[in-house]
């Protein structure tokens, strides 16, 4: 059997006024990669940044030397639309140069819009489709648990993606293996392409699906890091052998910039450098602070 | 009304019969099966799964001798193929089995981007193909997979002939680096190898040459092409027969070969012949081009239609008779 369970680094459990810097870290940055790349998602990464921070800065043990470390715990992003935000943490953790960064979507890039395994260290698992991710963190669970490992799968999902049918088969199948390490984060910020997700196709009641799925759900303020943090350290213990956990994180579409926040319909778009820069100045001033969505 | 269950059920006649394939081991359907047994005994770390069809399959036997390593999805195809993906990050080594209509239409895109893009050891094996589902109708046929999965970047296709050339291909995956597409039909069809055949990813079988004609066959289509041949040659006619087991990589080298030597080629597949075998041959033809003619023969563009399997072949014009018919009509 692995002995690797007793010989794993401690998780990096970082406090919350780190959590909250890093968080605006990764919108400013993102703010920065999407100027080079003259469109991108700022609203569907500003709902998941104290998120990101959390598992990154406060939950996950993964070792940036070492990409393809087995024990490491897992990050999917079924809506893989918001890695622009994710890559400026794996740069800063370490797994890349900082200024691969700075040829974001340039020819070449190993960076684009959608994460990509086969090309940026770190990345767990490619996405781009909506409706896999949760069905390949099943399986890397189900792998785990048969070779002995001890890792959680952390699953990201964007609240539109739960009108995908194929989120439901994976939720059934996790359920019906009692896959305790397996991790569902709904970032419940209520807004996809066309509208919001009410008009667009409605999935509330949301905690009674993934309950009467067999999940054990949780629901959170998805901007209070610490406590994303703190909730997903618990779940991160779960047994082996227990049901999967679901997360509602409930979050503002555009978080951080008021005007995204209040134009929650911005799914895709480009600042101008004059604009960038306010929202910049926005984030670092921390102005918002309207919390989660009601 | 009488009530249910009070009285003991009659003994069922002679000559009712529970289908066979139901909880029951069925020896004519374990190549599969002793395929990834062998695997595991070479140490292989393989962990097989399906989506309900176990006993259509011949899973069922694996899934008894090793039940840890074995994973029952139900009626979820989709999700089966995305998390045999994530399952192969772990280290593992994932075959999942479901009708080929299914597994290379419905999970396509997962095939695509899950499997192939991100370039995971994944094996999918896609069984009952073509038109060997019958009379159970067209959307259990599938005469598109060769050319989806063909047409999926990193992806190899493989059509073995009968269960031998099916476990040895099993057996010969373990040093494949790239993900599979197995074509499989129903697991009892006639056998055409002996069961110490091997096999080889990207290289044609040549069971004969032949100057007047040679027939270019895969899956279950090799066995009538060679009794096709056979009474082709009866008549006078040199016949040379190939089994195309691997569809991609196709054996590019054998295809100029046989073209160069044979005056025509003709292709034959349970499968539309547009975007399949024959248009891989085609393909090549038309790129080194040797003054052959070439044939295709398969499905038309068209849905099969509903039939004993028997009777399809037959009418499609894909069992030897029909083979060979299609033959002198070539050379005509």
């Amino acid at each position: 059997m692995p002995s690797a369970t007793t010989l794993l680094p401690d998780r990096p459990r970082a406090d919350d006024d780190t959590l909250a810097d890093r968080a605006a870290f990764v919108r400013t940055e993102t703010i920065r990669l999407i100027e080079l790349a003259k469109v991108g998602h700022y609203s569907s990464v500003f709902s998941a940044a104290e998120i990101f921070a959390a598992l990154y800065y406060g939950v996950m043990r993964t070792d940036p030397t070492d990409p393809g470390w087995q024990d490491r715990d897992r990050f999917l992003m079924g809506k893989g639309h918001a890695a622009v935000g994710l890559f400026p943490i794996l740069a800063d953790l370490g797994y890349f140069p900082s200024d691969v960064l700075d040829g974001y979507t340039r020819l070449g890039s190993p960076l684009g819009d959608h994460p990509d395994m086969t090309k940026v260290p770190g990345i767990d698992f490619s996405s781009g489709s909506i409706g896999h991710a949760l069905s390949n963190g099943l399986g890397m669970a189900l792998g785990g648990r048969m070779a002995g490992r001890d890792f959680s799968v952390f699953v990201m999902l964007g609240d539109g993606e739960m009108q995908e049918g194929q989120v439901w088969e994976a939720a059934l199948a996790g359920a019906h293996h009692r896959l305790g390490k397996l991790v569902a984060i709904v970032d419940r910020n209520g807004f996809q392409l066309d509208g919001s997700v009410d008009d667009v196709v409605g999935i509330e009641p949301l905690a009674d699906k993934w309950q009467a799925f067999g999940w054990e759900v949780h629901e959170v303020d998805g901007h209070d890091a610490g406590a994303v943090r703190d909730l997903l350290l618990a779940l991160a213990e779960r047994p082996a052998e227990a049901a999967p956990s679901c997360v509602i994180a409930r979050t503002r579409k555009g978080k951080g910039v008021r005007y995204m926040e209040e134009e929650p319909g911005w799914h895709l778009g480009y600042l101008t450098p004059a604009d960038a820069a306010a929202a910049v100045a926005e984030i670092r001033a921390g102005l918002s602070g309207t919390g989660a969505r009601a | 009304m009488s009530a249910v269950g009070t009285a003991p059920a009659a003994p069922l006649s002679d000559g009712s019969w529970q289908y066979r394939g139901l909880n029951a081991l069925n020896p004519g359907l374990d190549h599969l099966s002793d395929g990834l047994l062998d695997l595991v005994d070479a140490g292989v770390p393989v962990i097989a799964g399906t989506a309900d069809l176990q006993y259509s399959n011949g899973l069922v036997k694996f899934a008894r001798t090793h039940p840890d390593r074995f994973l029952q999805f139900g009626i979820s195809e989709q999700n089966m193929v995305s998390a045999a993906a994530g399952l192969a990050t772990t280290g593992a080594s994932p075959f999942v089995a479901t009708f080929a209509s299914f597994l290379a239409l419905l999970c396509c895109e997962q095939i695509r981007m899950d499997v192939a893009y991100t370039k995971l050891p994944v094996r999918l094996i896609g069984h009952h193909t073509g038109i060997s589902l019958g009379f159970y109708g067209t959307s259990h046929h599938a005469t598109e997979d060769i050319s989806t999965m063909r047409a999926i970047a990193g992806l190899t296709v493989v059509s073995p002939a009968d269960g031998p050339q099916l476990r040895a291909a099993i057996r010969a995956s373990a040093s494949w680096p790239e993900p599979i597409y197995f074509r499989i039909s129903r697991g009892r069809d006639p056998q055409v190898y002996d069961p110490e055949v091997e096999f080889e990813f990207g290289r044609g079988v040549e069971h004969s040459q032949g100057t007047d004609v040679t027939i270019i066959a895969c899956g279950t289509q090799v066995h009538p092409a060679l009794e096709a041949a056979d009474a082709l040659r009866a008549e006078g006619l040199s016949v040379g027969v190939v089994d195309m087991s691997t569809i991609k990589p196709l054996d590019e080298d054998l295809v100029r070969a046989v073209s160069a030597r044979s005056a025509v080629v003709v292709t034959v597949e349970e499968h539309n012949v547009l975007g399949g075998l024959g248009a891989a041959v085609a393909e090549v033809m038309a790129e080194t081009p040797t003054g052959s003619r070439l044939v295709r023969h398969g499905i038309r563009d068209e849905y099969s239609l509903i039939a004993p399997p028997t009777h399809l072949y037959a009418h499609y014009r894909l069992d030897a008779p029909g083979i060979a018919a299609v033959v002198r009509e070539a050379l005509a």
